[in-house]
C-alpha cells in the first residue's frame, strides 16, 4: 500500500470527498424514492431538498467558493473557481426559481453533483501529478545528503557542497558517492544504475575515477575529491532533469495559447447564449441553464495539465534508462528525427584498436611475438593493441630505435627486427606480401626477411549493426563522419549498413559537413548528431538534436548536447525513439480527444441535448481520462 | 542573471500558465518559465533591479494564485 501513500492535503481532501459523496448519494437516492420536495407541501416545499443539498454543496465546495470570492477581488474574472461557482450557484438559483414559480422541483441534485465531481477531478489531478512528480523524485534519490570528509585525521559529516577540491573523503558501503573523485585507497564495486540505467555494478580500485551519485556496494573507499559539488556529475544531472520541463515543446506552447483564448471565448458565448435567445423567446430558464452548462466546460484544465504531464512522464521514463533529455522540445524534435549523423571513432566503434588479422596464418605466433618485442615500449594505440593481443611479456634485451613515420627497429645480438609500414619494408628492400584488408597494417621482418603482417582495425561496437538496422527500418538516414580514408570508411559503412558516409574529414570539417546537410534538408526534417562528446561539442550544438554518448563524467558532452546517453550503448537511440514516439502519440491523442469532446459537449448543450451532468463529464471526465492516458507514457520499454 | 525558485502549493496548471504570462509582462524580465510539474519558477532578469523585479513577481503571483508561495 505504500505506493499509494498520499500527501496530507490529498488525504484530507479525499476524506472530504468521500463524506460528501456518501451524503450526496444518500440524499439523492432518498429523493428519487420518496421525492423530498413532496415531504412538505405548499409553496415552500422546495426549501427542504434545497437545504439538504446545500449542506453537501458547502461541505464539498466551501474552499472553491472562498477562492472564487478572493480571486474576484483580485480581478481574476476567468478564474476556474469563479466560473464553477457561477455555474453551480446559477443552477441552484434556477432550481429555486422553479420551486418559487411552482414548477416541478428539480435541479438541486445537479448543481450539487457538478461541484462534487469537479472536486473529484481536482483531487485526481493532484494525485496524478503528485505521483509522477514522485517518480521523477525517485531519480532525485541520487542526491547525496552528506560527505564524510577527513580533516586533521578525523572523519566528519559535512554537506557535500562544503568539501573543497583535493580533500579526502571516506565512502562507506551503502553510502552514495557525494562528489566526483579518484580512489586513493581501497577497492569496491559501485552501483551506477540510478545514473546510467546500467544494472551491472562497476569495479573500482586505486586510481579509478568514481562518479558522484553512484552507490558504494562492498567496501570502504578513500577518495580524493576532484570536483566541487556544483561541478560534480550528480549536480549537473539533477540540474538538467529539474530544468527539463522549462524547455517547452511546440505542443505545450500551442496548448497554453489555446487555453488563453478558449476560456474567454466560451464565457463570452455563454453570456450571448443566455441573453440573445432569452430575449427572443423569453424562455429565460432554459437558455440560462444551457449557458451555465457552457461555463462548466469552460476550463481548459484537461489539456493544460495532461500535455506537460505526458512530456514529463516521457522524460522521466527515459531517465530511468539512463537517457537524459534536456527538454520537452527535444523529445518532440527527436520523435521526427530522420537523419542520424554519427561520429565514427568512439561512437560506432569502440575507439580502441585491436588486431583483427595476422598473416600468414601458419606463422601467426611468430609474427605476433616479434611485433610485440618491437612495439611493447610504445604508447601508440596501434602498438598497444599488439601488446594487448600478445598478452605475455615480450622478450627483453632489445635495443629499440624509433624510425619516425616508418616504424620501429629492434636489435639484439645481431638479430634485427623491423616492424612498421610499407615504406619501412620498401626502404629496406624486403619482399613483403601486401595486406589487402582495410585498416592499419603493420609488417614484420627479421634479418632482412619478411615474416608476416598484422591488420589492426578499430572494433565496431557489438550493438552498432543492430542499432543502425533498426534506425534504417524506421526510415531514417544514417550517415557516418570520419577522418579515415575512403577505403576504410566505405568498408565500415558497408559492414554496418549505413546509408551514407563522409570520409577524410578533419574535426573542423565535421561542422561544415553537418551545416551542409542542415542547409539541404527540408523544413520538417530533423538532423541528429551522435558523438561521444569529446571534441565534437561544436557539432553537437549545431545540429537540431545533439546526442552525446557515455555522458557520465564528461561535462562538455552534457553541456553541449540535448540528449545524453549516460550508458555508452547505442541501443539507447532506438529506445529513446520509441519513448519519444509513444509520448508524442499520447500527446496528440490527448489534444484531439480533449478538444473534440469539449467542442461536442458545447454544441450539444447549446442545442439543449446535453445537460449539466454531461458537461461536468466534459470537464472532469476528460481531464481524468487525459491524465490516465498521460500516465501510460511512463511504462516499460 | 538567472535564478530558480521553488514554489509551494501551486495547484493548477492553468494558473502556472497565467503566472508565467503575467510575470513576462513585468519590465526588466528577460525570460521566465513557471513549471507546474516541477513546481519551479526560473527567471532571467536584469541584475541591478533583480530584487525589485522579484518583489513585483511575488505581487503578481499573489494576484493569480494567492495560495502559492515563492521560496526566496
Amino acid at each position: 500500500m505504500k505506493r499509494f501513500s498520499l500527501s496530507r492535503k490529498d488525504r484530507r481532501n479525499l476524506i472530504r470527498i468521500i463524506i460528501a459523496l456518501v451524503l450526496f448519494f444518500a440524499i439523492f437516492i432518498t429523493d428519487k424514492c420518496i421525492t423530498l420536495a413532496s415531504v412538505f407541501s405548499g409553496p415552500w416545499a422546495w426549501v427542504f431538498p434545497f437545504c439538504l443539498y446545500l449542506v453537501v454543496y458547502l461541505i464539498i465546495g466551501y474552499d472553491v467558493l472562498w477562492r472564487a470570492i478572493r480571486n474576484i477581488c483580485h480581478g481574476q474574472v476567468f478564474d476556474e473557481n469563479f466560473l464553477m461557482c457561477i455555474a453551480t450557484l446559477g443552477a441552484f438559483a434556477l432550481a429555486i426559481y422553479r420551486g418559487v414559480t411552482g414548477l416541478e422541483i428539480e435541479g438541486f441534485d445537479e448543481a450539487c453533483a457538478v461541484l462534487l465531481f469537479y472536486q473529484v477531478g481536482e483531487w485526481f489531478q493532484s494525485f496524478a501529478t503528485g505521483r509522477s512528480r514522485k517518480s521523477i523524485a525517485k531519480l532525485m534519490d541520487i542526491r547525496p545528503d552528506y560527505a564524510n570528509v577527513l580533516r586533521n585525521g578525523e572523519a566528519g559529516r559535512v554537506d557535500p557542497s562544503e568539501v573543497e577540491v583535493g580533500e579526502l573523503i571516506l565512502i562507506n558501503p551503502g553510502e552514495k558517492v557525494p562528489l566526483d573523485g579518484v580512489v586513493e585507497k581501497g577497492a569496491s564495486t559501485l552501483d551506477t544504475k540510478a545514473l546510467t540505467g546500467e544494472s551491472l555494478p562497476r569495479e573500482v580500485a586505486e586510481g579509478s575515477e568514481v562518479i558522484s551519485g553512484s552507490v558504494n556496494l562492498t567496501s570502504q573507499l578513500l577518495v580524493r575529491v576532484t570536483k566541487k559539488f556544483y561541478d560534480s556529475t550528480v549536480s549537473k544531472i539533477l540540474e538538467l532533469v529539474e530544468s527539463a520541463s522549462e524547455q517547452k515543446s511546440k505542443a505545450e506552447n500551442f496548448i497554453t495559447k489555446f487555453a488563453k483564448y478558449y476560456t474567454p471565448i466560451v464565457v463570452g458565448v455563454a453570456v450571448l447564449l443566455a441573453v440573445v435567445p432569452g430575449l427572443i423567446t423569453s424562455d429565460w430558464s432554459t437558455w440560462i441553464y444551457r449557458a451555465l452548462s457552457f461555463l462548466v466546460v469552460s476550463c481548459p484544465c484537461a489539456l493544460v495539465i495532461s500535455i506537460p504531464l505526458s512530456f514529463f512522464a516521457g522524460i522521466g521514463a527515459a531517465s530511468r534508462y539512463g537517457i537524459l533529455i534536456k527538454g520537452s522540445n527535444y523529445l518532440e524534435k527527436f520523435n521526427s528525427a530522420n537523419t542520424f549523423v554519427f561520429d565514427k571513432t568512439g561512437t560506432l566503434t569502440k575507439g580502441n584498436f585491436a588486431v583483427a588479422k595476422i598473416s600468414p596464418a601458419a606463422r601467426e605466433e611468430e609474427v605476433l611475438r616479434l611485433a610485440a618485442i618491437a612495439e611493447h615500449d610504445s604508447s601508440h594505440p596501434i602498438a598497444k593493441s599488439i601488446t594487448a593481443k600478445y598478452q605475455g611479456t615480450p622478450e627483453g634485451g632489445y635495443t629499440l630505435t624509433n624510425l619516425a613515420g616508418a616504424g620501429i627497429r629492434a636489435e639484439k645480438d645481431g638479430d634485427v627486427i623491423l616492424c612498421g609500414n610499407e615504406k619501412l619494408m620498401r626502404e629496406n628492400n624486403i619482399a613483403y606480401v601486401p595486406e589487402k584488408g582495410v585498416g592499419t597494417v603493420v609488417y614484420v621482418a627479421k634479418n632482412g626477411e619478411f615474416v608476416g603482417s598484422l591488420l589492426i582495425t578499430d572494433e565496431v561496437k557489438p550493438e552498432t549493426k543492430e542499432v543502425i538496422g533498426a534506425l534504417n527500418k524506421m526510415g531514417a538516414k544514417t550517415v557516418m563522419l570520419t577522418g579515415d580514408n575512403e577505403a576504410i570508411a566505405s568498408s565500415v559503412a558497408k559492414e554496418i549498413g549505413l546509408t551514407g558516409y563522409k570520409a577524410g574529414l578533419l574535426p573542423q570539417n565535421k561542422v561544415e559537413e553537418v551545416e551542409k546537410m542542415l542547409a539541404a534538408q527540408g523544413k520538417r526534417d530533423v538532423l541528429c548528431f551522435v558523438g561521444d562528446g569529446i571534441n565534437d561539442a561544436p557539432v553537437l550544438m549545431r545540429s537540431d538534436v545533439g546526442i552525446a554518448m557515455g555522458g557520465v563524467g564528461s561535462d562538455a558532452a552534457i553541456e553541449a548536447s540535448d540528449i545524453v546517453l549516460m550508458k555508452d550503448d547505442l541501443r539507447g537511440l532506438p529506445l529513446a525513439k520509441r519513448i519519444a514516439r509513444k509520448t508524442m502519440t499520447i500527446v496528440m491523442e490527448n489534444i484531439i480527444f480533449s478538444i473534440v469532446v469539449k467542442v461536442a459537449i458545447l454544441i450539444l448543450s447549446a442545442v439543449g441535448i446535453a445537460n449539466m451532468w454531461l458537461a461536468v463529464f466534459g470537464d472532469v471526465g476528460v481531464a481524468v481520462i487525459a491524465i490516465l492516458n498521460a500516465m501510460r507514457v511512463n511504462s516499460k520499454y | 542573471m538567472k535564478k530558480v525558485y521553488q514554489l509551494e502549493d501551486l495547484d493548477c496548471a492553468n494558473c502556472a500558465a497565467k503566472m508565467e504570462r503575467a510575470i513576462a509582462k513585468i519590465e526588466g524580465v528577460e525570460s521566465v518559465s513557471v513549471s507546474f510539474l516541477s513546481q519551479r519558477l526560473s527567471i532571467e532578469a536584469e541584475e541591478e533591479q533583480f530584487e525589485e523585479i522579484m518583489d513585483k513577481v511575488v505581487k503578481v503571483c499573489k494576484k493569480v494564485e494567492p495560495d502559492c508561495i515563492i521560496h526566496r
